[in-house]
């Protein structure tokens, strides 16, 4: 699984950081984007998909399927 | 008692207020209605089935969208809808009334970056957003527990406090002086001034004029004391900002119209938001008991208490004619931002009139949405969740003393301002 901050979306609310500090941070200004290189760590997707879900701009995209090890 | 002050707009306007009962809610809302105010949860239930985007004549005129989606939508369309006047009623300003030539040189920018729109808004956000950051406002944290401990000390062994007036309308002001490095004791009439002006102001102009020129006067002075000698605080920030896109240094007018947004944006709003979610908890000792047994539940907590009660709506201006889901807007029609209803709808919301302190999935909008999303969001959710845990760490159980006493304002913030609660102390 990955996650993406749409960065035009995002207007800083921090929901995402406050759900899933784990998977986002956050720049000067408040704004989000994915921390590294967005793979959700296992155990992590309940909490993408709820930082995703609690969005007001509909900013985050959550990716199921993400090909292993091509990354790596 | 606070008794409702006579409704005055200056004689040009062209309109005149009209106070008769409301008999049509979908043609004829009153967002002043005492009624409404106390209650508009059936009315905002009524107009999302009826009339999703409603009109009304009434003080100017006005449109009322209270669906989540169209909230959403005209958030983002800042193209059809400007922030230059973000006031919920038009008014005209009392000639009679004397202003300072220094306030009337330098009170010409608006409140930027609430009434901006870009291209100086962008720069204007820019500017002020890191001093607002999750970690920027952490760091009053340790003081704000200080205050708000303080504040319980005042009453604690009196049974008794109206938790609206001695606590929650307490705690804003001074986390905000803090910010501009003002002490404490002078923020003794900042509540004051800005509830004449979002509250009572809101029906008298001459109410709204005087009250912000008290603010402008008190935060020019200020200004140029800072000019003078800058120290580690937020006004000597923004004299001396050098942001991208921004002129340097930022245009006086400029500072203290950002000045005056945070003292107006930044108390009555959070006052408001403290006092309802103490209004909540007053009566539901099952969430009083889930908080203090889930401490680290307060961040969700927080949001839906936000979502249930969000006390601010917005206006914009339509900037051109435009047809709005079959609504003729005209040019420099107002529209009124009712988030509070957006929260509120079952469209988006599992039951919305329920309050879930454990929701999980709730991305409210009582902050607003789009370019202008409040950015002392994370000054407000900081000062609420300490003003909560504080709280509830020293007074655990307490009621409402009369739920018919309690008293609410309405129609740009709406809250709890008589809210009396008692303990066995």
């Amino acid at each position: 699984m990955k996650v993406e901050v749409i960065r035009e979306k995002c207007q800083g609310h921090n929901r995402c950081f406050v759900v899933a500090p784990e998977l986002f941070e956050l720049d000067d200004e408040g704004y989000a984007f994915a921390s590294g290189d967005g793979i959700v760590p296992p155990g992590m997707e309940e909490k993408a998909r709820l930082a995703a879900e609690n969005c007001p701009e509909l900013a985050i995209v959550v990716t199921e399927d993400v090909p292993v090890a091509s990354s790596q | 008692m606070t008794t409702e002050p006579e409704i005055k707009y200056g004689n040009n306007m062209p309109w005149r207020p009209n106070t008769e009962p409301v008999e049509d809610w979908t043609k004829d809302y009153d967002i002043f209605d005492s009624g409404y105010i106390k209650d508009p949860f059936p009315v905002w239930d009524e107009l999302r089935e009826e009339c999703p985007v409603a009109h009304s004549e009434r003080w100017g005129g006005s449109w009322m969208p209270t669906r989540y989606e169209d909230l959403f939508k005209i958030a983002q369309d800042i193209q059809h809808y400007s922030s230059r006047n973000v006031l919920v009623v038009n008014f005209e300003e009392n000639p009679d009334i004397e202003v300072d030539p220094v306030i009337a040189e330098n009170a010409t920018a608006g409140a930027p970056p609430i009434t901006s729109d870009p291209p100086i808004h962008t720069w204007s956000r820019a500017l002020l957003l890191p001093k607002f950051s999750i970690k920027a406002v952490n760091a009053y944290e340790d003081e704000t527990r200080e205050l708000c401990n303080e504040l319980i000390d005042g009453f604690m062994k009196e049974g008794r406090a109206d938790v609206a007036a001695d606590y929650a309308q307490q705690i804003p002001p001074r986390v905000i002086a803090s910010m501009l490095g003002i002490p404490k004791e002078e923020t003794g009439e900042f509540s004051g001034w800005v509830q004449g002006f979002l509250e009572f102001g809101l029906t008298n102009a001459d109410i709204r004029s005087t009250s912000a020129i008290q603010i402008f006067s008190y935060l020019m002075d200020l200004i140029q004391k800072r000019q003078q000698e800058p120290g580690d605080d937020l006004v000597s920030y923004l004299i001396n900002a050098k942001v991208e896109g921004a002129p340097y240094p930022v245009p006086t007018p400029h500072v203290l119209g950002t000045c005056f947004l945070l003292l107006v944006a930044g108390i009555d709003t959070t006052w408001s938001s403290i006092g309802s979610a103490f209004w909540h908890l007053a009566q539901n000792p099952q969430d009083r008991k889930y908080l203090l047994e889930n401490p680290d539940k307060i961040q969700t907590a927080i949001e839906e208490f936000l979502r249930a009660y969000s006390p601010v709506t917005m206006a914009r201006e339509v900037t051109e004619d435009y047809e709005y889901k079959g609504c003729p807007m005209k040019e420099n029609d107002k529209v009124l931002m009712n988030f509070p209803a957006a929260n509120r709808d079952p469209a988006k919301f599992e039951d919305p009139d329920q309050v879930k302190l454990d929701r999980r999935v709730n991305p409210h909008i009582a902050f607003g949405a789009g370019i202008h999303r409040c950015a002392g969001s994370n000054l407000a959710r900081m000062e609420m969740r300490v003003a909560i845990q504080e709280w509830l760490k020293r007074i655990p159980d307490f009621r409402l003393e009369d739920p018919e006493a309690v008293t609410w304002a309405g129609g740009q913030v709406r809250g709890p301002r008589q809210c009396a609660v008692v303990w066995d102390a």
